[in-house]
């Protein structure tokens, strides 16, 4: 046999022309132009260039003038900084306890095959369809002293119930986070349900016919397959309460005084407002540190744990 | 009847063992109101009051006169119902030295939200299409940051996108701002469409290419027309994300006259001058909020499913 | 094979993912017309041979020659083939009649042209009466034919098949079987068939690749796979039950076997391994002879029915012989119960040699 010889192209009986590397499935290349753009230039560029210029003197415009640690330096020395890191902190950790909890006990509930689930659900679910500003702005008009809560209590005869933390630095906080709850525990009961559904029906079956109660049922065999999907959620949660801004613009404004900034919004005030360039630079890079932070070990458990397995 | 009875004897006798002896027989008996349904009832209860007041307050607050405001509790209901709080936020609430109402807002967040969209959903299912089924090197390597840069914060962001945005003479334009709102909604939708799309057989592409279509004739002719659904899902996600906006708008926008409604919605309720007007704050907080639910309330399965999609393959 | 005889030639083909080796230095000609069956379990690369033929994925290294021409770099629909896939792939959102003619309709093929094709593929198929209804409303059969008659309207030399019928019912799939040997005795044109399924291939094929690890193991007639097959791998992997295989030395024209001694006389040895080579011997069930044909088996000996399975037709029965679990087919109508003691013949003729290192035939 003769061809055999022959490379592809050099043939008898006129081969197609190769084209180049780079010009194949060109057209997808085309299209992903923006895409490329998103990611190289805004993302992974923009990060870069926030993070370099945090370790500049700019003020009401960038300039690469080193001035090494210092932003960090001062920032770490501000009081505003300080508290906005605290109360993240404290945010942060009931905001993701009382979210996974609530969620997971919605979702359970609602997966005891009940009457009127999808009520129930919609209900559920629908403020997380409303934007933080408007979630703010109803939290701060039902947690009105004058007339929200507090005033409708006394109405009805506890004439010494206090419940004010709009206007109490002490627990302005937790006026924050009965909002963010109310707004941000929908979607991780959604995704509970949907990983609940996930699981075998036959568990269920396993576990009655073995006498497990409902309870420990959930306990002991039902939350520990659903690792994964607690995982997920863990990860949506922190990441969410890292951006948190708006409902803090729309509900406190950061007060009373500063007792209720949060990081974000420091950013923004330094960097819009202040004419501080480099400090909101370095914020925000503190704040990219924190999703790091976050992020690493779901990173390593997620993918690091499954080239061992 | 004779005969039927000797029947039935006969075939007593034929089969004693199917006589039936005392003792359970049949469906177990239920209670109605179990201890168990009770608890799940009783706190699902709580639960939804907790969800729905705040809607219910802003309803009936919004309906309320200044007077009665003052005078009742949040909970009542109106004793007369006055759609004034709702004409004025509409159309005199003020911001600033404006004073031309939320309706303003309103329409610029329709002229930022209708380009970004449409925009966001071509690209992001082009995106996903191409990620899907013409993966090409490297092209992992984009998405990979791309969905990393989904969690970053998005302030670390914000001052380069102003420079890139001045240089391009776009900075406080509606169409600097459509730029960043496709940019920031991008991971998320090629995400929902790369996965749906990832899940369509792979041996419906490879005919297509026998039968000799290209790159968009396979994307408009088989693949567009069979992912419907999917296109619903994004077109939610894209219109409730954007409309919902109020960082971007208020760090990209300049002139307040130009603000989305989320901007203006705040500077209305959250301005130092003047009277509070609980009433009027609520029916502008309701009108802001109206958009978002009537596509939940409207779109139903299909708006769970597009953020169940978004986040349980993160 | 001559050059134009050949319809589709495989070239030294390379394949590897990173370094995962899928296929590796396959050579394989095609004769015109012929119905040729890519055979193996999953993962043995007969699939992705395939989708290079098509074009569907790049060859690391080799050529692909279709009808002389080298269409190696060619796109899979300037190959002139027609493909049908396992799931069908017809486009949900088009007609029946839409999915025939959209490969045509890319082609830029006259609309007169389209229309009398489709009708042509519609006759021979027999989907007229389905040309408008979407795939969504056709049975799984109906698909199938579709799917196939997209191949049909292309015109093309050579069709290529990946698993057509697996998702089929048993019936169905027996139907289309005898469908699809009618259909290429009437249009003669190349096929190229993946299955894994044995008696499709020895049903359908003209000849015969069985695949393992990305290499043809033997190249072959129906014929020639099953009663002489080169290898131990193609020699279990055919047959229904398979073979039985005992182990042995050959000494001269005998197999040594634990407490038997079988004359290899009437084998057909490719060449006559040295004393004392370790072999196997693979017998295939239905070789073994009972009863009436006892007469004719050059050796015969008794064993005890340790289980029997009845299959309706035939009876498989199991026995101990030379130390290892011996199968028999039986007539269905055979009287056998364990404990029984039956004399059974073997005739090597029928059996198959291998080499115990190698596992080539010997």
């Amino acid at each position: 046999m003769t061809i055999t010889q022959t490379r592809p192209g050099e043939g008898q009986g006129g081969a197609v022309r190769r084209p180049s590397r780079l010009f194949r499935n060109m057209s997808a290349k085309v299209a992903m132009l923006p895409l490329i753009f998103t990611a190289v230039v805004i993302f992974l560029g923009g990060t870069l260039w926030t993070v370099l210029y945090s370790f500049t003197g700019s003020g009401l415009l960038p300039r690469l003038e080193w001035v090494g640690l210092e932003q960090y330096e001062r920032l770490w020395g501000t009081r505003k900084w300080i508290v906005s890191i605290q109360n993240l902190a404290l945010f942060g950790f009931f905001s993701l306890i009382g979210t996974l909890v609530i969620g997971f006990i919605l979702a359970a509930l609602l997966d005891r095959k009940i009457r009127g689930e999808a009520v129930f659900r919609s209900i559920f679910l629908y403020p997380f369809a409303l934007s933080f500003i408007v979630t703010g702005l109803v939290w701060q008009w039902i947690l009105n002293p004058e007339f929200g809560l507090q005033s409708v209590v006394r109405e009805l005869g506890w004439s010494t119930f206090t419940f004010d933390p709009l206007n109490n630095p002490s627990i302005v906080m937790y006026g924050l986070l009965i909002a963010g709850l109310w707004q941000g525990t929908g979607l991780i009961m959604c995704i509970m349900l949907a990983g609940l559904r996930g699981i075998d029906e036959d568990i269920w079956k396993a576990a009655r016919v073995d006498g497990i109660g409902t309870v420990k049922t959930y306990v002991r065999i039902i939350i520990p397959m659903m690792r994964p999907v607690f995982v997920t959620a863990l990860v949506l949660i922190a990441a969410g309460i890292v951006k948190l801004y708006d409902l803090v613009v729309a509900q406190t404004s950061g007060g009373p005084g500063i007792s209720s900034e949060v990081p974000a919004k420091y950013v923004m005030n330094t960097m819009f407002g202040g004419q501080n360039l480099g400090q909101g630079f370095a914020a925000s890079t503190m704040m990219l540190v924190m999703v790091v932070i976050i992020l690493i070990p779901w990173a390593y458990l997620e993918f690091g744990g499954k080239k061992n397995g | 009847m004779a005969d039927v009875g000797i029947l039935a004897a006969t075939k007593a006798a034929q089969h004693p063992i199917h006589t039936l002896l005392d003792g359970p027989r049949g469906a177990k008996p239920k209670k109605k109101l179990s201890r168990g349904n009770i608890i799940v009832y009783g706190t699902l209860f709580v639960f939804a009051m907790y969800y729905a007041l705040p809607l219910y307050v802003m309803i009936v607050t919004s309906l309320k006169g200044m007077p009665e405001v003052r005078m009742g509790n949040i909970f009542a209901p109106p004793l007369e119902v006055t759609f004034q709080p709702w004409v004025k936020a509409w159309s005199e609430a003020c911001t600033g030295i404006n004073c031309d109402g939320l309706s303003r807002g309103f329409w610029n967040s329709v002229t930022i939200l209708i380009p970004s969209v449409i925009l966001s959903v071509a690209i992001a299912s082009v995106n996903g299409y191409a990620l899907s089924m013409w993966k090409f090197r490297g092209s992992e390597v984009f998405f990979t940051i791309l969905m990393i840069g989904a969690f970053i914060p998005y302030q670390i962001m914000l001052y380069p996108i102003v420079i890139l945005l001045r240089e391009a003479g776009l900075y406080g334009s509606l169409t600097g701002l459509v730029l960043v709102h496709v940019a920031f909604g991008m991971p998320i939708n090629t995400l929902l469409f790369r996965n749906y799309f990832s899940s369509i057989p792979e041996e419906l592409f490879k005919a297509a290419r026998v039968d000799g279509a290209g790159f968009w004739a396979i994307f408009f002719k088989i693949i567009m027309p069979m992912s419907l659904p999917i296109f619903v899902v994004a077109l939610i996600i894209q219109v409730t994300g954007i409309w919902n906006d109020f960082l971007f708008g208020v760090t990209y926008i300049s002139s307040p006259d130009a603000y989305p409604m989320t901007v203006q919605l705040n500077n209305i309720v959250n301005s130092v001058q003047g009277v509070k007007e609980y009433n009027v704050n609520m029916a502008a907080t309701l009108l802001t909020g109206l958009v978002p639910l009537a596509i939940y309330f409207a779109s139903g399965k299909l708006f769970v499913r597009g953020i169940a999609a978004g986040a349980v393959k993160g | 094979m001559n050059m134009q005889d050949t319809s589709v030639s495989i070239q030294h083909l390379d394949l590897s993912f990173g370094a995962v080796k899928v296929l590796q230095d396959l050579n394989l000609d095609i004769g015109n017309g012929e119905f040729l069956v890519l055979l193996g379990s999953s993962g043995c690369g007969k699939s992705t041979l395939l989708n290079v033929i098509a074009g569907l994925l790049e060859p690391t290294d080799g050529q692909i020659w279709i009808k002389g021409r080298n269409v190696t770099w060619a796109e899979p629909s300037e190959r002139g083939i027609g493909m049908v896939f396992q799931s069908y792939a017809l486009y949900p959102q088009m007609t029946v009649e839409g999915n025939l003619s959209f490969g045509l309709k890319n082609a830029k093929v006259p609309k007169a042209e389209i229309d009398k094709r489709v009708a042509r593929a519609a006759e021979v198929l027999q989907i007229g009466p389905l040309l408008k209804r979407k795939p969504g409303a056709l049975s799984g059969g109906q698909r199938q034919r579709v799917a196939i008659g997209r191949a049909l309207v292309r015109d093309v030399e050579v069709f290529l098949f990946d698993e057509p019928l697996s998702n089929l019912d048993a019936k169905l799939r027996a139907d289309l079987r005898v469908e699809l040997k009618r259909l290429h005795n009437s249009l003669k044109n190349t096929m190229i068939y993946v299955t894994h399924d044995q008696v499709e291939a020895m049903t359908l094929a003209d000849r015969i690749a069985i695949m393992r690890g990305g290499k043809i193991m033997q190249l072959g007639t129906p014929a020639e796979i099953y009663g002489r097959p080169q290898n131990l791998y193609v020699a279990d992997f055919i047959g229904s039950p398979s073979m039985t295989f005992m182990h042995g030395t050959v000494e001269g024209q005998t197999m040594r076997i634990p407490g038997h001694d079988l004359p290899l006389g009437a084998y057909a040895f490719k060449s006559q391994p040295a004393p004392g080579t370790p072999a196997i011997i693979g017998i295939r069930p239905e070789h073994v002879m009972t009863g009436d044909t006892l007469r004719s088996a050059p050796y015969t000996t008794d064993v005890t029915v340790d289980l029997v399975e009845p299959m309706g037709s035939d009876t498989l029965v199991y026995c101990e012989f030379g130390g290892q679990t011996f199968r028999i087919r039986m007539d269905g109508q055979a009287q056998v119960k364990p404990g029984d003691r039956l004399t059974i013949g073997i005739d090597p003729a029928t059996a198959s040699l291998f080499d115990k290192t190698t596992e080539d035939r010997l």
